[in-house]
């Protein structure tokens, strides 16, 4: 007993863990893409919100993300241990516990809704809350493990932070921040397919059915190709249901063609082709393409906002 | 025997029990700035937010 004691002293006492260690738990780089879709709904949303009060709104939605990234790299230390591209994350690499990482994502999330309620209001917090909640339990812990389709659905958690921002300036939810959301889970499933392709050993070994793994690359490739076809129109709605302008149209349409295009290319890929060249070209493009959809949109509204006429 | 026991014992003045590395020391100390800094960002924004809440003539008023 006292063995146990003395180990449990000497793990807590040599904790190596820097501030770093604890903004990598965070997974800062989809808390930027957080971030920035948030910022566009804030945005777009009618009625505006005060700078101080939105900027909070947005503090919240981006800690929330960050309390769900905490969350899963504390469910998932087992397979990010034996996956090359996770295997250098905090709790696999030994500088944060298991234990440190589950606390540090359950206050973030609680003190993220809880301030998001007080500071701005109750719906939005709601909304976060029921975001932080369907990526650590429905994705994390439940679809990712279990079905080829985890991605598809689990998307839905990436496309929530429009959602939640807009709710943040009118207090609810409307057609066109669904619409905001449907771009990013339509998204979602060309963008991490395309990874999966050239992925698909690292997800096999940690035994996450993937579609690749699971259904096979052609499979995989067909999906691309459907989700491709269905996302380039959402891309064009905004302008088409009249929160965009006409050039936001035309260029959101010519960027889903070449999506499409490209998904095509993907689609024609053989089975023995290692390099998978179409598919990492798809990867990198399908951030273009969702970064552009946005970017466009906020410059847009900005404008707009600054009394430009276009 | 006694010798080892004496030896074991600290010194006066020196604490028994973990004895922290310079480079655990160092990272504990970056982890409490960090924290101090998030406590500290807190605070600012809860007082923004307070005084954009109030409004500006809040301090217009008479008994």
């Amino acid at each position: 007993m006292s063995d146990v004691q003395l180990d449990r002293v000497d793990e807590a006492a040599l904790s190596l863990a820097g501030p770093g260690d604890y903004i990598a738990l965070l997974k800062p780089r989809v808390m930027s893409l957080v971030v920035f879709t948030a910022l566009t709904g804030l945005v777009l949303a009618p009625g505006g919100i005060h700078p101080v009060i939105g900027l909070a709104a947005l503090i919240c939605i981006a800690v929330g993300a960050g309390a769900s990234g905490a969350l899963n790299m504390w469910y998932d230390a087992d397979i990010d241990r034996v996956m090359r591209r996770t295997s250098g994350r905090p709790i696999p690499a030994g500088r944060v516990t298991e234990g440190e990482a589950l606390a540090f994502g359950l206050t973030l999330a609680a003190f993220s809704v809880g301030v998001l309620s007080v500071l701005v209001n109750p719906v939005a917090a709601g909304l976060l809350a029921f975001t932080i909640f369907f990526y650590v339990v429905i994705y994390t812990m439940w679809l990712k493990r279990w079905t080829p389709q985890n991605i598809v659905i689990g998307g839905a958690a990436g496309a929530f932070p429009p959602v939640v921002a807009w709710a943040s300036v009118t207090g609810g939810v409307s057609l066109e921040s669904i619409v905001l959301f449907l771009i990013i889970f339509m998204w979602t499933p060309p963008h991490f397919w395309a990874l999966a392709l050239f992925k698909s050993d690292d997800y096999a070994r940690a035994g996450v059915p993937m579609l690749p793994v699971v259904a096979g690359l052609a499979e995989t490739r067909r999906q691309i190709l459907i989700y491709s076809v269905l996302l380039a129109p959402i891309g064009v709605l905004p302008a088409v249901l009249g929160f965009a302008s006409l050039a936001y149209g035309v260029a959101a349409g010519m960027l889903g063609l070449v999506f499409v295009g490209m998904a095509v290319r993907v689609y024609r890929m053989s089975d023995a082709d290692t390099a998978m060249v179409p598919a990492k070209r798809l990867f990198a493009f399908s951030i273009f393409y969702l970064f552009m959809l946005f970017a466009m949109l906020l410059v847009e509204r900005l404008a707009m906002l600054a009394g430009l006429a276009w | 025997m006694v010798a080892d026991l004496e030896r074991g014992t600290p010194p006066a003045g020196v604490e028994d029990g973990v004895r922290l590395t310079p480079e655990q020391i160092r990272r504990r100390r970056a982890r409490s700035i960090a924290i101090g800094l998030a406590l500290g960002a807190l605070v600012i924004l809860f007082w923004a937010v307070t005084i954009v809440k109030l409004g500006g003539h809040v301090a217009d008023r008479t008994l």
